[in-house]
């Protein structure tokens, strides 16, 4: 342990130990930095486990460390190839299987069919909105202790320390409802068209058109 | 020397994007490059092109990150046939999804992000998941204190041509819990940030920074040995001699 200046504070090994992932990442105040420089230049033990935790970092992060199964390059390509070649970008993994659904749901006579295929769960709120034209694939985050979905970096989300992405299609079928801020235009563009989303999720969503109007 | 070294691996890796051609399975060596810049302007114009409708320039633009992407999905699902498919899976979420990318983020933090919830969902779906609660917190509030104090220096890089070090690396890493293992592999070896590790896995910052430390230290109490046994530099790995 050194003190080489008075107004310069100390640190012992375990503090030391408890901050050299912080150090590290550089996330440190100054004073707390400069006192741990000061204990690595006296401390043996200290200064090797700095290096070794550092040395661990390089080597995991090269990314020679990250073996894939022989072929794995060619099958991914040859799939990739199947499936963006036949479709858009944006509409890819969606349509493949919305068409087959589509058609049986005509075959059958309706949409009927394709309302008793999906399993929809009851709004949280009288004032939940659907939404409507929302992506079924866009990436949207929900947290633990909230029944609503927002765009990542919404402003509104009420527990942001425990967020977990899903898409918009998933957030649905679990039973969130889009955020009236971040999505709100997705709530306002309810009567402008028929969605993919709202289509396939759910009948009894649609159902809800007359609730538009945001909050 | 480090920062260089660090530097030029990342350099590389963008450049995959410009080199075209086929990629051997194996990594390249790791040699610096020269027009950071102009890399990222091409994936950029990648990306662009690819949410125009060019639909065959998808996997020129994602190639570059195959390993990453395939590394991810096995740290959560740990068997190779099931990466793999997550991995695919992933890849075309990605494509269907290219037109809400936005240039703010990196494609590779978006693409590693896309990975995991993909692998999530389907851990969740098999069930396999033993909840983590109390147990969580009660370890995490312990302090860990190294163990091994051998005197580990700088690592020739090339230490990681050696398939039984690579071997040995991964060992190591899968002795580590689930939850140490997984902050690792997005902190370290995929460089999601602090925030997107956290974000990615549904848990808080103030988590992945404990859960770091702790990976990272008792990686080294694994690891260090190894040094003084000299299998990080010449000398192959002795049977039965085992450095944990």
């Amino acid at each position: 342990m050194v003190n080489r200046n008075d107004d310069r504070k100390a640190v012992n090994c375990e503090q030391v130990w408890h901050e050299i992932s912080n150090y590290l990442e550089g996330d440190l105040d100054l004073a707390l930095r400069a006192a741990m420089d000061d204990h690595f230049l006296t401390c043996k033990n200290c200064k090797s486990v700095l290096e070794g935790t550092r040395n661990v970092i390089q080597l995991y992060r090269d990314e020679r460390m990250m073996e894939v199964p022989a072929g794995f390059g060619r099958r991914l390509e040859r799939r990739l190839t199947q499936n963006t070649r036949l479709s858009r970008s944006g509409w890819s993994t969606w349509s493949a299987w919305l068409v087959p659904v589509a058609a049986l749901a005509l075959i059958a006579g309706g949409l009927r069919l394709a309302n008793s295929l999906t399993v929809s769960y009851p709004m949280q709120s009288a004032h939940a909105q659907p939404g409507h034209d929302i992506p079924p694939d866009m990436l949207v985050v929900v947290s633990a202790d909230a029944k609503i979905f927002h765009v990542p970096g919404c402003d509104f989300i009420h527990n942001k320390g425990r967020v977990r992405t899903l898409t918009a299609k998933e957030a649905i079928q679990q039973g969130y409802v889009p955020c009236p801020r971040c999505m709100r235009k997705y709530l306002e563009t309810a009567s402008a068209g028929h969605s993919a989303l709202g289509s396939e999720a759910s009948a009894d969503l649609d159902g809800d058109d007359g609730l538009d109007g945001g909050q | 020397m480090e920062q260089l070294r660090f530097h030029a691996h990342r350099l590389e890796e963008k450049s995959r994007v410009l080199r075209g051609g086929r990629r051997d399975e194996m990594a390249e060596p790791i040699v610096a490059v020269q027009n950071p810049e102009q890399r990222a302007t091409h994936e950029q114009a990648l990306i662009a092109s690819v949410q125009r409708g060019q639909n065959e320039l998808f996997y020129e633009l994602v190639r570059p990150y195959e390993r990453r992407v395939y590394a991810a999905a096995f740290a959560i699902l740990r068997n190779e046939t099931d990466a793999e498919d997550a991995a695919q899976e992933a890849m075309l979420k990605a494509f269907a999804n290219i037109r809400q990318f936005r240039a703010e983020s990196r494609f590779s933090t978006w693409l590693i992000q896309i990975t995991v919830n993909e692998a999530l969902m389907r851990r969740r779906r098999e069930r396999t998941v033993v909840m983590e609660g109390i147990d969580d917190r009660r370890e995490e509030e312990m302090d860990y204190a190294p163990r091994e104090f051998a005197d580990w220096r700088e690592i020739p890089s090339e230490a990681l041509e050696r398939k039984e070090v690579r071997q040995k690396l991964a060992q190591a890493l899968a002795s580590l819990d689930r939850k140490y293992r997984e902050v690792f592999m997005l902190r370290d070896m995929e460089q999601l940030n602090i925030q997107e590790t956290a974000e990615a896995l549904g848990i808080s910052v103030a988590s992945v920074k404990t859960r770091l430390l702790r990976a990272r230290l008792m990686l080294r109490d694994l690891l260090a040995g190894g040094w003084e046994q000299g299998w990080f530099s010449h000398l192959p790995f002795e049977k039965g001699n085992k450095p944990w």
